[in-house]
């Protein structure tokens, strides 16, 4: 091969910098899910405890899209029951701690949802 | 040569393979966790239903400070409008002149009354509103109901709306709204916006969805008169046949929603 033996270590050197965020982390323990603040009143979430962890994001945006653009401001959960689609009124009335409860799993996963750029945190967040 | 193509054939073919396998699964939850929600949307029972809401005003009645300083407050406060008092002030709700506020009327020598007298400005909620034409991601719209709300989600500040009003009714957060905002002064059950978004009046939708009045109706004590303009035994209709009523700027072509009443 021509100039190989430039080209050879440059290859490995790229190899080991591209995989480097692999295996630096190998060691680093597993993920565990931080033990957010769950309300104390109030003994079931609208929907099971699982689907709104993994799910809260995408039916926060059909909700808005339904209250703002459809007109239709009740939520008929799978269990039959009603709520009232809004995030300040309804999630976070139970909810009422953000920093242990939205934050917490927020900074561990690193996003940075842009919801509370407008709507309210319940009192005493600060 | 033959090599080269199967070379390619099988590389190519692998790749869809591994992405196809990282797609894949991803699709078959999506469509999982839609399958296993039959969870339904519904408009509230308390809703007020209308076809064209509208608005008159009656602005023989407004004959004092207090009583525009009433109606403002109540709306301004609710939806946490802030207090800014500079050239970025933002407004649902406020006041202005005879000649400021009916731009379009010919008359040179307008009663005395008429002249002097105060006249309460919004947003007119107009059937072909100019800033819906203009609004390049439809964050704002025409409701069914002939409320012209905003979507501030998807507002990103181009101010053509703002351009395209004829009756100034929109307004642009130049800073957060929040630094002019006390924290105890903020309602927590309504939002405010952020920096970047314009905004203006909703005809509070959000409390028509709940079977109650505007903000600005309620504290008007009468003044203000709010209701289905398609209905021929609705409150406004019945005002309006009552009184002569104009408009702001007619000759636009925008069909206002307001009126009032001289």
């Amino acid at each position: 091969m021509f100039n190989a033996k430039y080209i050879w270590p440059g290859i490995v050197l790229f190899v080991v910098l591209f995989t480097a965020p692999f295996w630096l982390n190998v060691n680093s323990g597993t993920y565990v899910r931080p033990e957010v603040a769950l309300p104390e009143k109030g003994t079931e979430c609208i929907e099971p405890r699982e689907y709104m962890a993994a799910e809260h994001m995408q039916m926060l945006n059909v909700w808005r899209d339904m209250a703002l653009r459809k007109e239709k401001r009740v939520y008929v959960s799978t269990s039959g029951k009603e709520w009232e689609i809004s995030l300040q009124n309804t999630c976070m009335t139970c909810h009422t701690n953000k920093v242990d409860f939205c934050d917490k799993c927020h900074d561990s996963n690193s996003v940075d949802p842009y919801c509370w750029d407008c709507h309210v945190e319940p009192r005493g967040n600060k | 040569m033959k090599n080269r193509r199967q070379f390619l054939k099988v590389a190519s073919l692998s790749v869809l393979g591994l992405a196809g396998g990282a797609v894949l699964p991803g699709m078959a939850r999506a469509a999982e966790a839609e399958a296993t929600r039959p969870a339904g949307y519904r408009s509230s029972k308390e809703a007020l239903k209308g076809t064209h809401w509208g608005m008159v005003i009656d602005t023989r009645a407004f004959d004092a400070p207090e009583k525009f300083e009433a109606v403002i407050q109540a709306c301004h406060k609710y939806h946490n409008v802030p207090d800014i008092g500079t050239k970025r002030e933002i407004k649902w709700i406020w006041k202005n002149g005879y000649r400021e506020t009916f731009t379009d009327q010919m008359d040179n020598y307008p009663a005395q009354g008429v002249l002097e007298r105060k006249y309460l400005m919004l947003c007119n909620h107009c059937v072909s509103p100019a800033c819906v034409r203009v609004c390049p991601t439809q964050a704002t719209f025409r409701r069914s109901d002939g409320i012209v709300v905003m979507d501030y989600h998807r507002c990103i500040g181009c101010r053509f709306c703002m351009a395209a009003c004829p009756y100034g009714a929109r307004s642009f957060n130049f800073e957060d709204p929040r630094n002019f905002l006390k924290d105890e002064a903020i309602n927590i059950t309504f939002p405010t916006r952020m920096r970047g978004v314009v905004e203006k009046c909703t005809f509070c939708s959000e409390l028509l969805a709940v079977g109650k009045m505007p903000l600005c109706v309620e504290a008007s004590e009468g003044a203000i008169v709010f209701g289905d303009l398609d209905d021929p035994e609705s409150d406004v209709r019945k005002v309006l046949a009552e009184n002569f009523t104009i408009r702001r700027k007619p000759t636009l072509g925008t069909e206002p929603s307001v009126y009032y009443i001289i």
